[in-house]
């Protein structure tokens, strides 16, 4: 058998080799990061009028169909970034996430509308909006934390696109969580802002994961790398 | 193999490893063997070789070195194939070998054993490759050979002495350790030269770990106390 110039790799690889515990399932993992958002909604729902956010959801439809927009975003992004986060994962897990978006911008935007129609609803002010944008982004750094600690056990050979899905997920539940504390309709300048603050975490998350996971695929090989010298 | 009927080996070219360099390589290449390594993995049947290497690495992931290390010997003309066909210079095929070996190390507890273990391979392989290309080319983009510039380039911050100063430290520096006594030298050489830890410079020569470490202090306080004298 003739040597080849991997032989010194190949044998330090299976020198450190040590038994590894199989990952779940991407849904499986996905539904517990959704777990922890679940049990933090459950937090917030003690301190928040649930009462009077269902009564808001009720009397307005596009408010419901915002709300499930954002939570159905929620849930196909996260489930889309941990498929993503495989290495052999096809890009085009990356458009799960667009039938949510889609009824999420478009209820909201319906909201908008009805401002025009209604001139009794309480409109969001310019310092309430920045309320709204300081709790998504607040919201969306242990969200972010969590999830980035999780994706990064797999090994995402696309860790850009891995990290805007994920950022999405994270933005989107924060903006479904938002909703405890938001008693007003969605006017335009409200809209703008809630766009502005999923945009900046799914920027973040893709400026600042995308490096954490480029750089935890070569972080625990324990062994020596370098040009490859052929015979 | 229970209920499972083996059928002609959908990933011939790849099983095999005789797949011969596409003679265009390009984006039509790349969709029909796309769609060769879709059906491949969609498929229900598998190949002799295929369940083999998935059953190898299964056992790679309880700890079997063994089974590791033949399947990465195995897996290398398979990767030299795959970067082949994405058109990876030759000189640099070795480079997305490696690569993928490592992300295969760093990847293995990600592969499903239900999954074919080509198919998984192949794309691992095609996304380094690809990545291998893009930083060739942002190299060849930013970087020119000009060997000839390269050689008549003035640099200004260099000190003629300055090597005439190292060969004298250096020869000082070989000068002080032939006089250390044969067990500090041992010391050194292995701790300091080469750079073992304690565990294995001690299988190395044969001393215990307690004994290097004293050996390797007075060796250094032997070097530190000529080197002073001799300056």
């Amino acid at each position: 058998m003739t040597a080849s110039p991997h032989d010194p790799l190949i044998g330090e690889l299976a020198a450190n080799l040590k038994p590894v515990r199989r990952l779940w399932r991407p849904a499986l993992r996905a539904l517990s990061w959704l777990g922890a958002v679940a049990a933090i909604a459950f937090v917030l729902a003690v301190f928040a009028d649930v009462h009077a956010l269902w009564e808001r959801i009720i009397a307005a439809p596009d408010m419901w169909l915002a709300v499930f927009g954002s939570a159905l975003t929620a849930v196909l992004a996260a489930i889309a970034a941990f498929e993503l986060s495989l290495p052999d994962a096809p890009r085009a897990w990356a458009w799960l996430p667009l039938p949510g978006a889609l009824l999420w911008v478009a209820a909201s935007s319906l909201g908008c509308l009805r401002v025009w129609f209604l001139p009794d609803t309480h409109v969001a002010e310019l310092g309430e909006s920045r309320d709204c944008l300081i709790f998504i982004v607040s919201l969306s750094v242990p969200l972010s934390a969590l999830l980035f600690l999780m994706l990064r056990r797999a090994c995402p050979l696309r860790p850009g696109l891995t990290a805007a899905v994920g950022g999405l997920a994270v933005a989107a539940a924060a903006a479904t969580l938002l909703n405890f504390f938001h008693p007003y309709d969605v006017a335009a300048t409200d809209l703008a802002v809630h766009g502005i603050a999923v945009a900046l975490v799914v920027g973040a998350n893709r400026a600042l994961a995308s490096r954490i996971l480029t750089a935890s695929n070569f972080a625990s090989f324990g062994v020596t790398t370098g040009p490859v010298r052929s015979n | 193999m229970a209920g499972r009927m083996l059928q002609p080996n959908v990933m011939a070219p790849y099983g095999e490893g005789t797949l011969l360099p596409s003679r265009f390589p390009g984006k039509a290449v790349r969709n029909v063997q796309s769609r060769r390594l879709m059906i491949a993995a969609k498929s229900q049947t598998r190949s002799v070789d295929d369940l083999r290497r998935s059953a190898q690495m299964a056992a790679a992931q309880g700890g079997d070195r063994a089974a590791y290390e033949a399947l990465l010997r195995d897996c290398v003309p398979l990767i030299k194939a795959v970067a082949a066909r994405q058109g990876v210079p030759a000189d640099r095929n070795d480079d997305v070998v490696q690569d993928v070996l490592l992300t295969i190390h760093r990847a293995r507890h990600t592969y499903d054993p239900t999954r074919s273990f080509t198919a998984w391979l192949c794309v691992i392989a095609e996304r380094r490759a690809i990545d291998l290309l893009r930083q060739v080319r942002r190299h060849g983009a930013r970087e020119f050979h000009l060997p000839l510039a390269f050689d008549t380039y003035p640099d200004e911050g260099v000190d003629p002495a300055r090597g005439v100063d190292q060969a004298e430290a250096s020869g000082r520096v070989t000068e002080a350790l032939a006089r250390l006594s044969p067990r500090q030298r041992e010391a050194v050489e292995a701790l300091v030269l080469k750079e073992q830890s304690l565990t294995e410079a001690a299988v190395t020569t044969g001393r215990t770990k307690g004994a290097l470490k004293v050996n390797l202090h007075r060796a250094l306080k032997v070097l530190r106390d000529k080197m002073e004298r001799s300056e």
